[in-house]
């Protein structure tokens, strides 16, 4: 069996006196394109955020495998977090240029000379031009793009990426998603994706899961997940019946 | 003898802007940024402290360093560092405020995105703060304004002694007492462009960091 990216044991998240999300149990293997489907609201950003570490569950453990060792929330370092990186939905670009927001992550880690693979990889998001650009004067396509570059240079092991190509033009979708493909399949990278859209999760999805109203419906291998899913619900969601 | 009151003002001012940045950009930062139970009340006194009446300020440094007061054995009464001292308690909720508000501007999402880039909770903090940098300035050049124009504080707790503590604005109001309506419009027209340079200088400084924007 492939060793795995994430071990979530005993999950729940609470905010407010309401429980969001509540896993008991769930394996992300490493290397998958694992896409979280799920409608609105049905706390994908939450368990992106827990995946991140960048919060930690009410209760429960996270539990990462990395190259070189096994981390939890409370165990990981800034060195293993780095290692973990996520792109927001509403990206938000530091106000300097394109490739200063590109080289912000680099220069955290002491990286300072990466012009040559700065502009390399601007080039291949079609944003060369802009890489002297002032981030306000960018489109929101264009800052979605900035936002995927800005952690791709930073050879993540694992990317989360939550709703990468909402409200984007084709265009930057297309571009945004053969990036994902790109990356996964050069450097084996983890990519946990969540997305609303299911023509969107059918294309890049390895494995598969579903969650509504915090709640885990099903996971499985994509094959299974898409055309054979066990749970009507899913059934329903993916045959997109299911209005939100 | 205008040049000296002129230099010496600003001696005062600047010397009390500095100490007042270095305490009220972390601590306009930290009311941003973190949650404690009495946040509300420490609010409402920056906000109170915003509008202090230099007045009291002056009497209340007076008191506590007259001679029977609780720091008299350092004997800065009527000297510089009073005059400081007191600027610097009119200077920081003003610089507090203002940087707290404009953190408070940025996207708040924007620390937890930096976070996921690998920043720790240090770095984070600081480039939040670099990204509310224009409204900062605005923090600093409301704090120059109100000390350098201010004279209760400094008559009170300098005493205005010539050669020695006095400056622009406390040597306006003895002029003026005494008459000398020309030395006083002059002392007047030099406070004025120092706090118009000053400004000028902040304004063009705001203006190259929000070219980068």
């Amino acid at each position: 069996m492939t060793p795995s990216a994430y071990r979530l044991t005993g999950i729940e998240q609470v905010y407010a006196a309401r429980t969001v999300l509540r896993i008991p149990e769930l394996t992300i293997p490493r290397g998958d394109i694992f896409t979280v489907l799920g409608p609105n609201g049905s706390g994908k950003t939450t368990l992106l955020r827990l995946l991140a570490l960048l919060e930690a569950p009410t209760r429960g453990t996270v539990t990462v495998s990395l190259a070189s060792r096994e981390v939890t929330g409370r165990t990981a370092t800034i060195e293993d977090r780095r290692l973990v990186t996520m792109v927001f939905q509403h990206p938000i670009l530091l106000t300097r240029t394109v490739r200063e927001n590109v080289a912000y992550g680099l220069r955290l880690r002491g990286q300072r000379d990466a012009r040559k693979r700065i502009d390399g990889l601007l080039d291949q998001l079609g944003l060369s031009r802009l890489a002297g650009a002032p981030s306000h004067t960018l489109s929101g396509g264009e800052a979605q793009r900035v936002a995927l570059a800005r952690a791709l240079i930073l050879d993540p092991q694992i990317l989360l990426l939550d709703e990468p190509t909402a409200n984007l033009d084709p265009a930057s979708g297309v571009l945004i998603e053969q990036m994902i493909r790109e990356t996964h399949r050069r450097d084996g990278v983890t990519v946990v994706l969540v997305t609303h859209n299911i023509f969107q999760a059918k294309r890049l999805a390895t494995r598969a899961m579903l969650l509504l109203d915090g709640e885990l419906v099903e996971d499985g291998e994509a094959s299974q997940f898409f055309t054979a899913p066990r749970d009507e619900r899913t059934a329903r969601f993916v045959a997109g019946e299911m209005t939100f | 003898m205008i040049l000296e009151i002129a230099i010496r003002s600003l001696q005062v001012t600047i010397s009390a802007l500095i100490v007042s940045t270095l305490i009220g950009i972390p601590v306009g930062a930290w009311l941003a940024l973190v949650r404690f139970p009495a946040r509300r009340v420490a609010l409402a006194l920056v906000y109170t402290g915003m509008g202090l009446p230099p007045v009291v300020v002056g009497l209340v440094v007076y008191l506590i360093l007259s001679r029977s007061g609780p720091l008299g054995g350092l004997s800065w009464l009527f000297t510089i560092p009073a005059m400081i001292v007191a600027q610097i308690i009119l200077s920081i909720p003003l610089i507090v405020g203002i940087t707290m508000s404009s953190i408070l501007a940025v996207d708040s999402t924007l620390r937890i995105q930096l976070r996921a880039l690998g920043a720790t909770h240090w770095q984070a903090t600081r480039d939040l703060v670099l990204e509310a940098r224009s409204g900062v300035v605005v923090g600093l050049a409301a704090g120059f304004g109100a000390i350098i124009s201010e004279v209760g504080a400094v008559m009170l707790v300098g005493g205005n002694i010539a050669g020695q503590t006095r400056v622009l604005t406390t040597a306006i109001v003895l002029e003026t007492r005494e008459g000398n309506f020309d030395t006083a419009l002059a002392l007047g027209g030099i406070l004025l462009t120092l706090a118009f340079a000053a400004n000028l200088i902040m304004v063009i400084a705001q203006g190259r960091l929000r070219e980068i924007k």
